[in-house]
């Protein structure tokens, strides 16, 4: 097709509204393999992914399923429905558009794969979901074009990985499909368009015009930020100021906890009784929902939100957004800034929040980046085979399949592409056998090889635990709370396990803003009662804590350089300054530790600049150093910027500590016995199907699922370290929580330009690390020492001789 | 040494770093709560499945004490096994491996909760054993004298320079010593729990193992 048909161009004629020329330019394209399109909120980008759908069933009827749209979220799928039903009926087109989510009713799901609509949304998981039917090629066939929305975010992550497999299932059904990718503004989209495009077709990318630069500036407060924490309660009045001076406002924060806390400040100071809501993952879907179809109408002034809300939906009349915290990360606070004003071509208007007084100085390099389009990302390496291995299983779902003819079509996915054959089989002799140390086990022996050479479901009704373990998002283990009432009372949200079972009747904390008792555990959900009066205990959901990208944490420490800080609050040079004054600042190419006594032990500050995980790795690596050369580390606190190690002798020469062989080495051995292993091990063999996430019918509880995978893990360190798993386990975790990455580029950066300070007390910048949450002690000779000082002392006291 | 002796019913005894109890008199190793198979019973009563690789942990562990004191007798206090059932589910090689433990000593299963039939391996079974002053059983008795037992894995935290140390703990009053499980995964009892302030006397002492067994007054 070589023109937008009439009834669609009249269409736009008739809205007064005229055809984008990235909009013209997708459809140009709309027969090429595969386009990404990138373009800025508001800017007619869903309308540019459906342009040549729409003028294809404009044109001619088609049978059954034509397009696939996917995005991140279920929300995201249920609202373009909404935005496509209109233009669809205006136009007079009669086509069926339906999403498909974890939300869609059996009936609906069943029916859908019968009779598939012509526009189907829907989630990656769906459809993951949806390949592994045996009756997939029927439903797929004839799809000429699939849209994955917000690639950028799926980019990032292992729901990509998974859709890009899933994608490669579907061409292998629909060899002549398209794929188009929608994507906000991102710092490499040539890398995004690689990630899309069947490997190794090309894929041209179409820029859409970006727009004015967002007005985007800190927010200034009558208080000073305080040395530590994440709640930023101390500019509730100023937020509200805000949000009376605005139509609709977008409070962003960086995690559940921090958007509940505030939530409550602010209702509490909300005089004005404006209507606010609030809005985060650990929510209800019931309360999300109202919360979203009230922001729809327009009836609320504000949105305590989280990164729920940080993706496209069409929120209407937003005109400021506000950001709580530093945003660690500056692509993401362009991205979320792109969420206010909504009309293209009129500049965003953005706040940014510091919530203590070191994030001052991060929210003031994070706008000079933004400002200089310095955008941040990192390389993302090959696609971890734990995703692959459950590919495999789902294939085994649908159909026997053949090895080759497998292998061959997921090489086709991006991130795949480089994989080799003995990676696959092995892949596939743990789907088959569970690997060595577990071979003795019939229930990891999922797949057998029939005479013809294909491979099968050794049981065939395991394909339905298969799809029950479907997915890749890790759930930490949540549990439902209720209002107690006779029969169910009203659902409100979810609360972490461990923090439910921390819990003791009459205890208060704080969930979708309101205050509310404990109850009582019943059936695995927490039964609460509403309870107005009383000053919360505060509901500790995990919120992802992001670390400061390298691209911000260099900024940092140019910014430090100066010789004095004009952009910054008085208050905070002054920091700086004294700092300066009483100590060092940290420098780029140079490590600053700092040693001073403090409360009867030595202390240890480390500059290090690595973001939170790498900091957190270098905490466990230099305790483990320490406590081999005697030096008797009681624990340590890691932030963004900083590690903060205290034990019981001073440490006088830090070049031991910092030989990258020896913390290499380190990290080798201290990875095997580490929780944070553990937890990468937990999540990469649930998503490779050794341990599952529902076992028919019922729950197993979250401590359960932690104790047999923390006893798998042992076992398989013990028995086969180098068990496929366990492989995996230490990939991610090297380039996850663990972040080894950062530690060794910043080893080689400074070499052994390491400067030891040793203060007589502690200094301006160390001081709020002592207020940090989070700590984790070491056990170790310090604790023997520590052990028998107070044995001695106890018994001394008792009267009693130690024999 | 890699002990503390300490005196108890006017014997002198050794609690061991791992958890067992020596008697240098008698020539016996004590153990309490092997719970052998535990990640068996899990995985039979449809609880999460799990190599049975912690009796073979537990095992090697009692090894070693056994090779270390060179002990004549062995007496096990009760709950050795999670359950009857567990023996069965027993890999032939640790039951082999008990055998060739037994070999040349006097070996005693004292019956547990867990466990409180005989088990289908060589030794003795018996409700509770007297050995010169002292009396081994698996649970406590109200008024009992110079009672060693186990049952209740009990386990003690002291706080030191603002750190917090639990580890698993004998307890000792004049007239009671409890033991802490030796078995593998077996969770514990803090000594502060009611029921083991109202068994222990004001002035009992709790041992903590780990590298170095210390003593302290037991926390309540």
């Amino acid at each position: 097709m070589t023109q937008i048909p009439a009834r669609i161009t009249d269409w736009f004629t008739a809205k007064g509204w005229s055809i984008h020329p990235h909009q013209q330019e997708m459809f140009d394209r709309a027969a090429d393999p595969a386009t990404l399109l990138i373009a800025p909120t508001g800017g007619g980008k869903t309308m540019a992914g459906f342009l040549p759908t729409l003028s294809d069933l404009a044109a001619q009827d088609h049978a059954g399923l034509h397009t696939i749209y996917v995005s991140p979220l279920k929300a995201l799928a249920a609202d373009i429905r909404r935005n496509l039903r209109g233009p669809a009926d205006e136009i007079g087109l009669s086509i069926r558009i339906e999403d498909r989510t974890g939300d869609t009713s059996a009936t609906q799901k069943k029916r859908q794969r019968v009779d598939p609509p012509h526009i189907l949304l829907t989630t990656p998981e769906s459809l993951a979901l949806l390949t592994s039917y045996e009756d997939a090629p029927r439903m797929f066939q004839g799809v000429q074009r699939v849209i994955v929305d917000e690639i950028h975010a799926l980019a990032e992550s292992k729901r990509g990985d998974q859709l890009m497999l899933a994608l490669a299932r579907l061409q292998s059904f629909c060899p002549d499909l398209s794929r188009v990718g929608l994507s906000a503004t991102v710092e490499d989209p040539d890398a995004i368009a690689r990630f899309l495009a069947r490997h190794p077709d090309p894929c041209p990318v179409v820029q859409a015009d970006p727009g004015p630069d967002p007005d985007i500036r800190m927010l200034e407060t009558q208080e000073m930020p305080p040395w530590s924490g994440g709640g930023a309660a101390y500019s509730i009045p100023a937020v509200l100021e805000q949000i009376k001076q605005h139509k609709t406002t977008l409070i962003f924060h960086n995690t559940r906890a921090q958007a509940e806390i505030f939530f409550h400040n602010l209702w509490l100071a909300n005089e004005d009784a404006f209507p606010i809501g609030i809005h985060h993952g650990s929510l209800d879907r019931q309360q999300r929902e109202r919360v979203e179809a009230a922001m729809v109408r327009g009836d609320l002034r504000a949105i305590v939100c989280t990164g729920s809300l940080d993706l496209g939906i069409d929120w209407g009349d937003v005109d400021l957004v506000i950001q709580i915290g530093a945003p660690k990360n500056v692509k993401r606070l362009v991205q979320r800034i792109g969420r206010a004003n909504h009309r293209y071509n009129a500049p965003s208007k953005a706040l940014l929040v510091p919530a203590n007084r070191f994030e001052v100085v991060e929210c003031i390099a994070a706008l000079e980046a933004a400002k200089a389009h310095d955008l941040d990302g990192e390389p993302r390496g090959a696609g971890p085979r734990d995703v692959l291995c459950q590919h495999i299983l789902i294939a085994a779902a649908a159909a026997p399949f053949e090895a080759d003819a497998l292998f061959q079509e997921l090489t086709s996915a991006c991130p795949y592409a480089r994989l080799t054959r003995t990676e696959f089989d092995a892949c596939l002799d743990f789907c088959a056998t569970g690997g060595y140390a577990l071979r003795a086990y019939d229930r990891w022996q999922r797949l057998q090889q029939r005479p013809d050479g294909k491979w099968q479901l050794r049981d065939p009704r395991s394909a339905q635990r298969i799809r029950m373990n479907l997915g890749t998002i890790q759930d930490t283990d949540t549990l439902k709370v209720r209002l107690r009432r006779n029969r169910g009372g009203k659902p409100l949200g979810e609360v972490e396990e461990a923090f439910a079972a921390s819990l003791t009747p009459g205890d208060t904390f704080l969930i979708g803003g309101q205050i509310v008792r404990y109850e009582g555990l019943r059936d695995m959900t927490v039964e609460v009662s509403r309870q107005a009066n009383r000053k919360p205990k505060i509901a500790t959901f995990s919120g992802t804590k992001f670390a400061t990208s390298t691209q911000l944490s260099d900024r940092i420490l140019r910014m430090f350089a100066q010789p004095d800080w004009p952009q910054l609050p008085a208050h905070t040079a002054d920091w700086l300054a004294l700092q300066r004054d009483l100590s060092r600042l940290p420098q780029r190419d140079r490590l600053l530790i700092e040693s001073f006594p403090s409360d009867g032990r030595e202390h240890l500050c480390v500059y290090g600049f690595a973001g939170r995980n790498a900091q957190q790795t270098l905490g466990l690596l230099l305790t483990k150093r320490m406590e081999e050369t005697g030096l008797a580390p009681l624990g340590f606190v890691a932030t963004d910027y900083a590690t903060l190690i205290w034990g019981l002798d001073a440490v006088t020469d830090p070049s031991p500590l910092f030989q990258l062989e020896a913390l290499r080495q380190g990290l080798d051995v201290w990875l095997a016995g580490n929780a944070v292993m553990k937890r990468t091990f937990r999540a990469s063999a649930t998503i490779a199907g050794l341990i599952e996430r529902n076992t028919g019918g019922q729950r197993k509880s979250g401590r359960q699922a932690t104790f047999s995978s923390d006893i798998l893990y042992d076992t398989l360190l013990k028995y086969d370290p180098e068990h496929l798993l366990m492989q995996i386990t230490r990939e991610e975790a090297m380039r996850g929580l663990v972040d080894f990455g950062r530690i060794e580029a910043m080893i080689e950066r400074i070499g052994n330009r390491i400067d030891l300070l040793r203060l007589d007390r502690v200094s301006p910048l160390a001081a709020p690390l002592f207020l940090e949450v989070g700590k984790v002690p070491v056990k170790g000779s310090a604790e023997e020492r520590l052990l028998e000082e107070e044995s001695l002392r106890l018994l001394h006291e008792a009267g009693l001789d130690p024999a | 040494m890699n002990d503390l002796t300490f005196s108890f019913a006017g014997q002198s005894l050794c609690a061991m770093g791992s958890g067992a109890l020596w008697w240098p008199d008698q020539g016996l190793l004590c153990v309490s709560d092997l719970h052998l198979g535990k990640s068996e019973r899990l995985a039979r009563r449809g609880g999460p499945s799990l190599p049975p690789y912690d009796s073979r942990d537990t095992l090697s562990r009692l090894a070693a004490d056994i090779a270390q004191t060179n002990a004549q007798s062995v007496v096990c206090l009760g709950d050795s096994f999670d359950d009857l059932e567990s023996l069965n589910g027993l890999d032939p090689e640790e039951k082999i491996r008990i055998t060739t433990l037994q070999a040349g000593r006097r070996w005693i299963w004292i019956e547990g909760n867990h466990d409180p039939g005989p088990v289908d391996l060589g030794g003795s079974h018996l409700a509770e054993f007297e050995v010169g002053p002292l009396v081994f059983r698996h649970i406590a008795q109200p008024n009992a004298k110079a009672e060693v037992s186990g049952h209740y894995h009990p386990k003690a935290r002291l706080r030191a320079r603002g750190s917090s140390i639990t580890r698993p703990a004998f307890l000792a009053d004049s007239e009671r010593l409890i033991l802490p499980a030796y078995g593998t995964y077996t969770g514990g009892l803090y000594s502060t729990a009611e029921v083991l302030r109202d068994l222990m006397q004001d002035d009992a002492i709790a041992i903590l193992t780990g590298t170095q067994p210390r003593m302290i007054p037991m926390p309540r």
